[in-house]
């Protein structure tokens, strides 16, 4: 494999991004993270593209396999939002719909083997290679500092400016001026942990995935000829990476479908009064 | 791992022009031709129980006119039947009022003839007798003589 051959250099050689720019700290102010932008906009272009021919060809008569499908997706999300939030959905359903398939698409490049797209990129010499947008944080807070700025537009919206700042001085604990101190330290730590919890949810269990992806890939490489200990381990490999794609079906619809409802219930939240 | 500000950035704007163009050109298609859809489920389902319905309704106006039809004919009938006894009974009384009229004048024909007979048998007796008297009294009687006490007794018989 790339890197140096040893499991350590895989995986550290796994986990970098192919990047634009030279910083190297966690917070990169001068860097593009292309493999991602990559991804995750040719995903969203893919995504956009099958609604787009759904929604020319769309008829209220019988409709055809793809209109069903993504009918029952609309209806979905539609319902989900209808459920959580009470106000124009105008707005509302449509982002519900694109966060949700937008982010399956990224949690379903985990399920594409881990070496593909690298050894692939490897070949037109792109040195690193990483396909999941939502192992990458720059894509999951994208997200949810998007939805961050919806929270405090719908609050504002739905509140106005005073009804919001009241909100804020005087909920949850009450209007005495001593407990002002008190609503505001919850109140910002409860709007932080918002877009704080969205992003690092949908991150962490993604990056998890990767890792745990890559681990098992580690278990062939071992491989030093036809003998007992290099075939156990390649069967190894072949059960423990089909059990985790298994389970991984049901972690990357989860992680969407609670992103988007999230999504939805902060924005509702955020929209009424109380 | 890290994060990138600036891919951050560009992750939004992507993010915002995707949720325009669902909000644009995906969603409202999709959304109209459900509802279009689900409207015309609704419509036909109300059509449907309207003519249920009216079918129902028609079947029982059927039924009433049906039956007021037999309760009809049944009150033609007893009334024709009525009528035909009527006649026969007045054709009965018609034909025993000329029976008896017919025997009557039978009758009266019976004994005009009787007495016709019977005058022109007392004539005859009359006549007889006279002539038996004739015979015997030729002589001593004369006939324009006694001509009314032989009157008288041909009236006695």
């Amino acid at each position: 494999m790339a890197g140096d051959n040893t499991a350590a250099g895989y995986v550290t050689h796994h986990l970098e991004h192919l990047k634009a720019g030279s910083e190297n700290g966690f917070i990169r102010f001068d860097t593009w993270h292309l493999d991602t932008l990559f991804f995750s906009t040719v995903l969203g272009l893919l995504m956009l593209t099958v609604f787009r021919i759904v929604a020319v060809r769309a008829t209220s008569g019988v409709p055809g396999k793809l209109q069903s499908f993504v009918e029952v997706l609309v209806g979905f999300v539609d319902d989900s939002v209808k459920g959580s939030f009470h106000g124009n959905r105008g707005f509302v359903a449509p982002m519900a719909l694109t966060i949700f398939a937008w982010v399956f698409l990224w949690n379903v490049m985990d399920l594409i083997p881990v070496d593909l797209f690298p050894i692939l990129g490897q070949l037109i010499g792109l040195e690193y290679m990483r396909v999941v947008p939502s192992a990458d944080m720059s894509a999951t807070f994208a997200l949810s500092i998007s939805v961050f700025i919806l929270i405090l537009i719908y609050s504002i919206k739905g509140k106005g400016v005073g009804g919001f700042a009241k909100e804020y001085l005087t909920h949850p604990f009450g209007k005495n001026p001593l407990l002002i101190p008190a609503n505001l330290i919850i109140n910002t730590v409860e709007l932080l942990a918002k877009p704080l919890s969205l992003a690092l949810r949908l991150f962490g269990n993604l990056y998890a995935g990767e890792l745990i992806f890559i681990l098992i890939a580690l278990l062939g490489m071992t491989w030093t000829g036809f003998n007992v200990m290099s075939l156990g381990l390649f069967f190894g490999q072949l059960v423990a990476g089909f059990g985790w794609a298994v389970f991984h079906i049901l972690v990357v619809t989860l992680q969407a479908f609670i992103f988007m409802t999230l999504t939805i219930v902060y924005l509702g939240m955020a929209h009424e009064h109380h | 791992m890290g994060i990138s500000i600036p891919s951050v950035l560009g992750q939004m704007i992507v993010f915002l022009l995707f949720v325009m163009f669902t909000m644009k050109y995906v969603w409202p298609p999709i959304m109209k031709a459900m509802e279009e859809r689900e409207a015309k489920i609704r419509d036909g389902l109300a059509a449907a129980e309207k003519g249920k319905a009216a079918l129902a309704e028609a079947s029982s106006k059927s039924d009433e006119e049906l039956k007021a039809a037999r309760t009809q004919a049944q009150d033609i009938i007893a009334a024709a039947n009525k009528q035909a006894t009527q006649l026969v009974e007045k054709a009965k009384g018609d034909a025993t009022a000329e029976q008896q009229r017919i025997i009557a004048s039978g009758h009266a024909e019976v004994e005009q003839m009787a007495a016709q007979a019977r005058d022109a048998l007392r004539k005859q007796v009359a006549d007889l007798a006279v002539s038996g008297a004739e015979q015997i009294l030729k002589r001593e009687v004369d006939a324009k003589a006694h001509a009314e006490i032989l009157d008288r007794l041909a009236a006695r018989i």
